[in-house]
């Protein structure tokens, strides 16, 4: 369906280098990346409106490496929308009609349809100054789906929306996805990308550096940035090294004195670890329990997450431990205060290099 | 305007002089203009003419610059290329040059022994002292007006609106006429109002190309040198009624446009 063959563009602010994809027909494909890596750039380069300075594009087995942006039957929804402020919600679903050449009444048609499915036929009349960000972005869509795109770009379409809009955005997109159209949408949102996503590629300095499902890319992050990307709180990088039974020892690169301990590590090397925060425990003295990873460290940050009470401590390294309020209250943990960390040999996760 | 520190109030007395300075000889002259010269100028055939003459080669000289102008301040608010700011300068030389030097160079660009003159005498025109001429001279003066003014508007539609026509298969040249030019049109109406309020204005450069047919600002100097300020002044008191009219009457229009 989209192939991209080493495509690189320099724009100096932002650089994408020697970029590989395929994504394949009735794919929904998301590019994760953080803000100002060159995502909406990324997707100028498929669009036209910024043409590489190396590489090509295939969409359908055609290149369409500078093939007209109005040639390329590639329908985008842009992040601020770009809504024609001077025609009304109908004007703006129907004018990738007008080119096409339809008669009026199969424009209406067509308008009346889309419009119906974007839940936007009481809004045909309106001026767009008049809408609300949610139902912007679904003429917006409305919009580029009249065209019947070959492929959907779409540039963070959610990132402007409140929780209920983007619920609802996202049901949208779901469905679209399911009449067979291909998307490709680029975010720096994790859980979207988990919510909608088929396939995932991870972009970074300008290059894409892992590409997979989301389960791959989630359970064996190959970077750090990635890792920190999709939210894993505890990634070291270690060198496995030796075993004793059914336990495999991991020296903490570049701390030689600290050695994290695994449950049945086949792989041996370097790697990373990788701890869910929720299975450290902290405690005041040392537990005389079942799990064999106890560091004393000192409390080096205490803030409120999402799940509950992020708790790093420094033992060597940082861990981080998300333990809840009452608990918090309870052991009277601060800054600065020495505490044990522990967490079972089976709880660690080893992803070799 | 409640502040009344002492920075305002030296700021409202000075405006208050700058629009007394453009307000008092105006008001002195329709003040000293009888009612009875009032009527018997407008019903002087030789100013009905004048005025007639003046306000139709001022809208043709606005509207035929108009088709190539408007592409043109197009090109400068959206490309980059070579010696654009020289061209931009060169745009502006009209509004700073005087208005007398620029008729001698409409003129030596438009009279018989020229390669426009002597194009145009073969279909039967001669531009010197032809109403064509005038409206070449008001164009001359004006034009940059409705080009600053219309590049300013064209610059203001953002690019990504352009982009995502284009995105949604329009052509170049839709994508101008249905989502530049409707969204600059306020800042062309306003540079095709100035255009022709300033060539309707001119005076300098075409009474070199043209003392007859007389437009009304010649024939008011026209009067003037022959008989006095007294019968000058029905003449430009008439003319300004009729300019601020059609200025404002523009002007309403164009915002009734902006507002509905």
């Amino acid at each position: 369906m989209l192939k991209l063959n080493n495509v690189c563009k320099n724009l100096g602010e932002f650089n994408l280098s020697n970029l590989n994809l395929k994504v394949k027909k009735g794919e929904y494909f998301m590019i994760l990346g953080k803000s100002g890596v060159g995502k909406s750039l990324f997707l100028e380069l498929i669009t036209g409106m910024q043409n590489p300075d190396k590489g090509e594009i295939i969409l359908d087995g055609i290149n369409i490496t500078h093939k007209k942006i109005q040639k390329r039957q590639v329908g985008m929804v842009f992040q601020d929308y770009a809504i024609f402020p001077h025609l009304s919600v109908y004007s703006n679903i129907g004018y990738p009609l007008k080119s096409k050449g339809y008669s009026r009444e199969n424009q209406a048609n067509i308008i009346l349809k889309v419009a119906g499915q974007m839940n936007l036929t009481h809004l045909l009349d309106r001026n767009p100054g008049t809408l609300s960000g949610g139902e912007l972005q679904r003429v917006a869509l409305a919009r580029v789906l009249t065209l019947k795109p070959k492929l959907l770009l779409l540039d963070e379409p959610l990132v402007s929306l409140d929780v209920q809009l983007r619920k609802d955005i996202r049901t949208i997109l779901r469905k679209i996805h399911q009449s067979g159209q291909t998307i490709l949408h680029v975010t720096h949102d994790y859980e979207e990308t988990i919510t909608l996503a088929d396939k995932v590629a991870i972009l970074q300095n300008g290059q894409i550096i892992q590409s997979g499902t989301p389960t791959e890319i989630f359970q064996h992050p190959k970077t750090s940035f990635v890792a920190e990307f999709i939210g894993v709180k505890n990634y070291i990088p270690v060198n496995l090294n030796k075993t004793e039974e059914d336990i495999c020892q991991a020296k903490v690169k570049g701390h030689h004195n600290l050695v994290l301990c695994m449950l049945n590590g086949k792989s041996k090397g370097n790697g990373h670890l990788i701890i869910n925060a929720e299975d450290i425990t902290i405690s005041l003295d040392k537990l005389s329990a079942s799990a064999i990873n106890n560091f004393q460290g000192v409390i080096k940050e205490l803030h409120p997450g999402i799940k509950g009470m992020e708790v790093v401590v420094d033992i060597g390294v940082e861990m981080t431990s998300i333990i809840s309020q009452r608990s918090t209250r309870s052991l009277d943990l601060r800054e600065g205060k020495a505490v044990w960390v522990s967490f079972k040999a089976s709880g660690v996760k080893f992803i070799a290099d | 305007m409640k502040d009344r520190s002492w920075i305002n109030l030296t700021f409202i007395f000075l405006g208050g002089l700058v629009l007394l300075f453009i307000i008092a000889p105006l008001a002195g002259m329709f003040l000293k203009t009888s009612s009875g010269d009032f009527i018997d100028t407008a019903g002087d055939m030789e100013v009905i003419r004048s005025i007639w003459l003046t306000l139709w080669t001022s809208m043709m000289a606005t509207l035929f610059f108009a088709v190539a102008a408007i592409p043109l301040s197009y090109l400068l608010a959206r490309k980059e290329f070579r010696f654009k700011k020289l061209i931009l300068g060169i745009i502006d030389i009209p509004i700073v040059i005087p208005h007398s030097a620029a008729g001698i160079a409409i003129l030596g660009f438009i009279s018989r022994d020229t390669l426009l003159g002597k194009t145009a005498s073969m279909v039967g025109i001669d531009f010197v002292g032809h109403p064509a001429g005038i409206a070449m001279a008001m164009a001359f003066v004006s034009v940059p007006f409705l080009i600053n003014a219309a590049r300013d508007g064209f610059a203001s539609v953002p690019i990504r609106l352009e982009q995502a026509a284009l995105n949604l298969g329009a052509s170049p040249a839709r994508v101008f006429f249905t989502i530049s030019l409707p969204l600059a049109w306020r800042n062309i109406i306003s540079g095709l109002i100035m255009m022709f309020a300033r060539g309707m204005s001119e005076f300098g450069a075409v009474i070199i190309v043209a003392y007859h047919p007389m437009i009304t600002p010649v024939l008011i100097y026209d009067r003037f040198g022959a008989f006095g300020l007294k019968y000058a002044r029905p003449v430009a008191a008439i003319f300004i009624i009729i300019s601020l009219t059609f200025f404002i009457t523009f002007r309403l229009l164009a915002n009734n446009k902006k507002n509905a």
